[in-house]
């Protein structure tokens, strides 16, 4: 995702006079073809993010597109404030970027792991939410919020992840991708979570259980009119991310089930309420908290029996 | 004095006559409002009219125009002060003043970005305004136009890190044409501000940050021109205007007196200081 991400804002700004990328300090040599593509537009801001923030609104305000980027933590919960205020009360068109969401940095500590971010950015008002699934869809992603009347928070894997996508979907922000058809249940995914959804269906289907895929690429605003759908068609609708069952996508999930008519249940699968103090990389990560697509497959299979 | 004079007009008469009116529109705005901050905006209210009135890119007319110079209240409590001064200056009808705080008017407690021409960014949460400034300066150069910010922080803002993030930043893209200036009063919230953490020796904090300083006395208009008139002043380097403040100016049971901080004047407290400034 983050070599997708280096090269789309490139093609984008060498187009776009007005778009800068900032950095907290971070993807010096992932950004050298933008620095040379367009000089003058790359600000190192050094480990300063609540600085980066600011700057990027006082940017926006003056006309200018920014895109801020650095880890995920430091670019979201360090600087929370002027994400509220100066970005999404001001409504500043500036596009924040967190790279290494989730279990990412797994193995670096909890200081490096974001399982909070879409918790906490999500009840500010005016900010949309995009956690693209793969390299295709961040590249789509990044499009889309460049070109988004309001600010964005887009939330990034690291690089490596497996491309799920074999051609460019249609894409547009608050309209989900539908990447498998099922008829028993459905497995709504976001961010990178999204190969190993892909792997939970296919196991499914072993079973005999037909198990819908749709990729989540947009956390806000919900996509109402497809989860409208996919209650009324299966009896399950399982909702996973990279991040803590509280407070973030499958919570949304739960609100919009709360409010509405619905008979199919919701299971929440995501990151318990807990830390990880012991040494992990991510795929181990994953595995402590059931995240794998073998104990995903599981999950299901009992609740479905549950019904 | 009749509020709707043009600025060339204004430019003739003396600033510390503005001054007076000014502070009566703050004293009105509170007293009419029960709302607190009155010190810290006699504090800084000399400043602010000698920007508005000495720099002819803060201006009315130029708003919205990509050249304009920019000003930011990042003392955000300060916001009587800010709303007289943009409505003396014409950037709005005088009248909207007393609607200032009450339910539904434009003229917040705090400043919000848009609420009324003139109003560039939303403050309160102290330690914002720096960092907004030094993007605006920054995309200056980016786009290659012009114009210069001005930052208006108070000492007790200087607490908050993000301040020195930023002051750490501006050097480095030599900016110019970014003005940060602090309005030194010596009193914080709750105390002096050098009691509660070490602040001095403010000036040279700023100059080892790589900013050129300047230190003066923030009610002393001829001062204050002065200071503002050389800007940028071809040394490379933002500029830090360290305005020694009383808290309060103005109004002699004010002056100095941290209790303004919060507190509201009574029918007769207004009526003693309009007195005393001389106004009906």
């Amino acid at each position: 995702m983050r070599n997708a991400f280096a090269s789309e804002i490139t093609e984008l700004a060498k187009r776009d006079e007005r778009i800068v990328l900032l950095s907290g300090d971070i993807g010096n040599r992932l950004f050298d073809v933008f620095k040379k593509e367009c000089p003058g537009r790359f600000f190192n801001c050094g480990v300063a993010e609540a600085n980066m923030i600011g700057m990027a609104a006082g940017m926006a305000l003056s006309g200018l597109r920014p895109v801020a980027y650095t880890i995920t933590p430091f670019i979201t919960a360090r600087c929370l404030d002027q994400i509220r205020i100066d970005v999404c009360y001001q409504q500043t068109k500036v596009v924040i970027v967190g790279t290494g969401s989730g279990l990412c940095y797994a193995s670096l500590n909890v200081t490096h792991q974001s399982c909070e971010d879409l918790a906490t950015l999500r009840v500010l008002p005016g900010l949309t939410l995009l956690c693209p699934g793969d390299p295709v869809e961040t590249r789509l992603s990044l499009k889309a919020a460049m070109d988004n009347d309001g600010p964005v928070y887009l939330r990034l894997g690291k690089k490596g992840e497996p491309t799920v996508h074999k051609a460019n979907p249609d894409f547009s922000i608050g309209k989900w991708i539908e990447l498998v058809n099922g008829s028993d249940v459905y497995l709504l995914s976001t961010g990178n979570m999204l190969s190993v959804a892909m792997q939970v269906s296919d196991n499914l289907a072993k079973e005999d259980v037909s198990c819908g895929v749709m990729s989540c690429h947009t956390v806000k605003p919900l996509d109402a009119d497809s989860l409208a759908r996919v209650f009324g068609l299966v009896k399950l609708v399982v909702v996973v991310e990279e991040h803590s069952v509280l407070g973030g996508f499958g919570s949304s999930l739960a609100e919009w089930v709360s409010e509405t008519r619905v008979i199919a249940r919701l299971l929440r699968i995501g990151i318990a309420d807990s830390c990880l103090y012991k040494s992990y990389n991510q795929s181990e990560a994953r595995e402590a908290y059931g995240l794998t697509a073998e104990g995903m497959t599981q999950k299901i299979l009992w609740h479905l029996q549950q019904l | 004095m009749n509020p709707s004079l043009e600025y060339s007009q204004w430019r003739a008469i003396d600033l510390q006559n503005l001054g007076r009116l000014l502070r009566g529109d703050i004293l009105e705005m509170s007293f009419r409002a029960k709302t607190p901050h009155i010190g810290s905006a006699l504090s800084c209210i000399d400043i602010l009219a000698c920007l508005y009135w000495t720099n002819s890119r803060l201006d009315p007319k130029l708003s919205g125009a990509p050249d304009r110079d920019r000003f930011i209240l990042s003392k955000g409590h300060a916001a009587t002060a800010l709303y007289a001064v943009l409505a003396r200056r014409g950037y709005f009808e005088l009248e909207l003043l007393k609607t200032y705080a009450n339910v539904g008017s434009p003229l917040v407690e705090h400043p919000v970005l848009g609420s009324v021409s003139g109003v560039e960014v939303t403050s309160g949460s102290l330690g914002h305004g720096l960092s907004i400034g030094l993007g605006m300066a920054l995309a200056s150069k980016v786009q290659k136009i012009n114009y210069r910010v001005y930052v208006l922080m108070s000492d007790g803002e200087c607490n908050e890190g993000s301040v020195w993030e930023a002051a750490m930043t501006a050097p480095m893209y030599r900016l110019e044409n970014f003005i940060a200036i602090i309005d030194y009063n010596k009193w914080q919230a709750t105390g002096r501000s050098n009691e509660i953490l070490a602040l001095d020796p403010l000036a040279k904090k700023w100059e080892a940050f790589g900013w050129s300083v300047r230190e003066l006395d923030g009610h002393d208009l001829t001062s204050l021109a002065q200071a503002m008139s050389h800007i940028p002043d071809g040394s490379g380097k933002p500029v830090a205007i360290i305005a020694h403040t009383v808290k309060g100016k103005g109004v002699s049971f004010m002056e100095d007196d941290n209790n303004w901080h919060y507190r509201i004047p009574t029918g007769e407290e207004l009526a003693e200081a309009k007195r005393e400034l001389g106004l009906k």
